[in-house]
């Protein structure tokens, strides 16, 4: 019976290794906030490989680890609270467990929050082959006053658990070692699994009767019938479209109906299972003692103080970008990128003029360039990363929450907004944090008016060529590129988006001290993905510009590029911006930072820098009225393809541009023609 | 959308102030809504200490040893009962 439903694109891959003893296949499993990055980091290192879970945009990382002869390959699952389908993340989690089947799932929890976290294990069990329970953070659980006895809990559960300090690289040795053991059967197995309340036990052995000779493999029926009964939107639909015969899903549907409440009772149950399960393990700390976290929280979640805390960091943000970043990439351009063009001159002296002028103003005046903002990148790639480690993010969130309030989202959309001060491409990506689609769309569309790294360092480059107050100037920008995203919020959420918001349900994670290596990792693959794209995208964009600009007969005032940038000046005029300016907007959707690439190539004679000869090309208002532009313009060509792919549609993706189009042109005009009559 | 408060001692968590300690008695919402809070930690029985109310805004409470920020809409929906000791 069970053959008769087939479910398409959900065959079973056959992708477990010949089972000689020597390869286990192990799933990292565990709630938001719980280490598991930081885990998986120290096990895999830089052996890990990142891609996305098929037919998802979400990051599948992958590693391996070797013990004793064993080669354990790492899978990474997504952070979440339950196995119940709320989110592409959960159904990734359990469709994995589900039809991988890895020898054994390390269930991560935070030894702080030990009763939340086990309603995770309280799902995993059911599933997965065999469970190890990696109780993380003990040591942050101690500062908070907490105690868990692992021995206890260990005998309580039935399943192996290892207590361990992740961030300081305790335990993970004994960790993997007891998988290893679990896995070839030294250590005894035999879970305590939870069962559910009494007074809906009939109503599930009645599901269950109905729909057990239904159920596809490799679901447990036992499983889909609990499922069912809590609502669950994925499992409901595979089995009323695919599995039972239409008659029977009737008789399921009635019994489902009489049984609304169910979500909860089965929660319930799960969490009456997970209070005996810490009843004897969990010490808890006297009532009334102020931990930590709280004495932070009563600033930094506080209505006033949270605000400027929050305007503080970003301060500090622009502040070292200006006072360690830039200087740093001053010295890259001089001495790094200098010597190299003399030495490719030198070296060249002989070859045509042509290859000269590839590689000196070609490619090391674009790409070069653009390399040498890297420290600037970093810096910001290294905030970020250290406040998202901290715990602080969702601090920003909270107090942002009454703001966004006023665009008609919450709280949460002020992360993935935050993002896009690195880059709007994970900004944009970041927006899936979002429940509803109506607040997604809008906080897609918002997304490219943050200033990014990339936008934000051409600003740094800029501003001190014209103006004497560059950062006064440069923060200004900023907070007009805010609060054109904030009216615009305010307008687009009045007239075209109107509904209802989603629910903020947001967990504020234990604060704990900054991880070290799990920054540095992040900071490692953000920094190399920059590189990686400067070393194709942009060596490419610079090589198409430097011949767009000296084609057809080697002189750039009869270029192509020239012609393409005149047709644009008629536009360029009203912000009195040459040809040349109209260009370097036109090369930034490629990426933001061509501008300069292309402004190094339009301008560069050799004989003067880049800054004096813009000093001499653009007056101070033209400048501004180019940075305006520049702000607000249309995001690259990168961010848009991430639109394109997150709403899943042309036409918002063509509504956004035309709309940041529009309002970029009409705001460097506006700059110019006030600018120019005062 | 709001609850009525009908037992005795019953308000919505909205309406709870900073510091008090008070035991869900039910909850209302769509079954998604409903799911991500019982993930959470929220369940008809279990025990929140109101952390942070300030009358606007979302609040903070903390559930089963986490602390969770939720939207006043959201607070709104959650009837809770304040422990008639203690």
């Amino acid at each position: 019976m069970a053959g008769h439903c087939n479910l398409p694109g959900k065959e079973q891959q056959p992708t477990t290794e010949p089972d000689d003893g020597t390869t286990l296949t192990v799933a990292l499993a565990g709630q938001p906030n719980v280490g598991k990055s930081t885990v998986f980091n120290l096990l895999t290192g830089l052996s890990q490989h990142v891609g996305n879970w098929p037919g998802k945009t979400i990051e599948r990382k992958t590693g391996v680890y070797h013990h004793n002869g064993t080669t354990i390959r790492l899978v990474d699952l997504p952070g979440t609270y339950s196995l119940t389908a709320n989110s592409p993340e959960e159904v990734i989690a359990r469709d994995y467990i589900i039809k991988e089947r890895p020898d054994v799932v390390i269930a991560v929890v935070n030894a702080a929050s030990l009763e939340r976290n086990l309603y995770l294990v309280a799902e995993l069990l059911p599933l997965a082959q065999k469970v190890v329970v990696g109780l993380n953070m003990v040591d942050v659980a101690a500062e908070e006053g907490m105690r868990v006895e692992p021995r206890v809990l260990e005998a309580a559960l039935g399943v192996p658990v290892v207590p361990m300090t992740a961030s300081k690289n305790r335990g993970l040795r004994e960790l993997v070692e007891t998988v290893d053991r679990l896995a070839r059967g030294e250590i005894e197995y035999h879970p305590h699994l939870p069962e559910i309340r009494d007074d809906h036990r009939q109503v599930l052995e009645a599901i269950h009767a109905l729909i057990a000779d239904c159920v596809p493999e490799p679901y447990p029926s036992g499983w889909v019938a609990l499922k069912l009964l809590e609502g669950d939107g994925e499992i409901t639909a595979m089995m009323r479209d695919q599995c039972l015969p239409p008659d029977r899903w009737e008789q399921v549907h009635k019994i489902l109906m009489a049984h609304e409440d169910a979500v909860l009772a089965v929660a319930s149950g799960r969490y009456d299972w997970v209070g005996r399960m810490i009843r004897a393990a969990v010490t808890r700390p006297r009532a009334g003692q102020i931990t930590r976290t709280e004495r932070l929280d009563r600033w930094a979640t506080h209505p006033l103080w949270g605000l400027l805390i929050l305007a503080a960091i970003l301060g500090v943000i622009f502040w070292l970008t200006f006072t360690i970043g830039t200087p740093l990439q001053n010295l890259l351009d001089t001495y790094v990128i200098g010597s190299l063009a003399d030495l490719a001159s030198a070296w060249l002296a002989g070859a045509p003029g042509w290859l000269q002028g590839l590689v000196v103003d070609g490619i090391l005046g674009g790409m070069g360039m653009v390399i040498t903002f890297l420290p600037i990148l970093v810096i910001f790639f290294t905030v970020l990363a250290s406040l998202e480690d901290m715990g602080y993010m969702a601090r920003a969130a909270y107090v942002m929450d009454r703001f966004m309030h006023l665009m008609g989202l919450h709280g949460k959309s002020f992360l993935p907004l935050f993002l896009g001060f690195g880059c709007n491409v994970p900004a944009v990506m970041g927006t899936r944090i979002i429940d509803s689609r109506r607040a997604r769309l809008l906080t897609i569309l918002l997304a490219p008016l943050v200033p990014c790294a990339a936008r934000m360092t051409v600003l740094v480059f800029l501003t001190p060529i014209f103006f004497k107050q560059a950062a006064l100037v440069a923060w200004g920008l900023v907070a007009l590129s805010l609060t054109v995203l904030a009216v615009l919020g305010v307008l687009i959420n009045k007239i075209v988006l109107r509904g209802e918001r989603a629910a903020f349900i947001m967990e504020l994670p234990l604060y704990h001290r900054p991880n070290l290596r799990t920054i540095g990792l992040q900071v490692w693959q953000n920094s190399t993905e920059f590189l990686r794209k400067a070393g194709t995208l942009i060596l490419l964009m610079s090589v198409v510009v430097w011949s767009l600009s000296t084609l057809p007969h080697g002189d750039i005032q009869t270029s192509y590029l020239a012609a393409v940038g005149r047709a644009l000046a008629p536009v360029g005029a009203l912000m009195g911006l040459d040809w040349r300016m109209m260009v370097a907007l036109l090369t930034s959707f490629v990426a933001k930072e061509n501008s300069i690439a292309t402004l190094s190539i339009l301008f560069g004679d050799g004989a003067t820098s880049l800054e004096t000869a813009l000093a001499a090309a653009l007056t101070p208002t033209a400048a501004l009225a180019f940075l305006v532009v520049q702000m607000l313009f249309i995001p690259c060509v990168a961010t848009v393809a991430v639109i394109r792919q997150e709403t899943g549609s042309w036409r918002w993706t063509l509504f956004s541009l035309g709309l940041l189009l529009t309002i970029s042109l009409l705001g460097g005009i506006v700059t110019y023609q006030v600018g120019s009559r005062l | 959308m709001t609850l009525k408060p009908t037992p005795k001692n019953g308000t919505t968590l909205s309406a709870v102030k900073s510091g008090e300690t008070v035991q869900i008695q039910k909850m209302q919402g769509g079954h998604n809504f409903l799911s991500r809070l019982a993930s959470l930690g929220f369940t008809p029985g279990a025990r929140l200490q109101v952390v942070q109310n300030y009358g606007h805004g979302p609040i903070i409470v903390n559930v089963r040893d986490t602390r969770v920020a939720l939207g006043r809409g959201e607070a709104a929906k959650i009837l809770v009962s304040r422990p008639e000791t203690e």
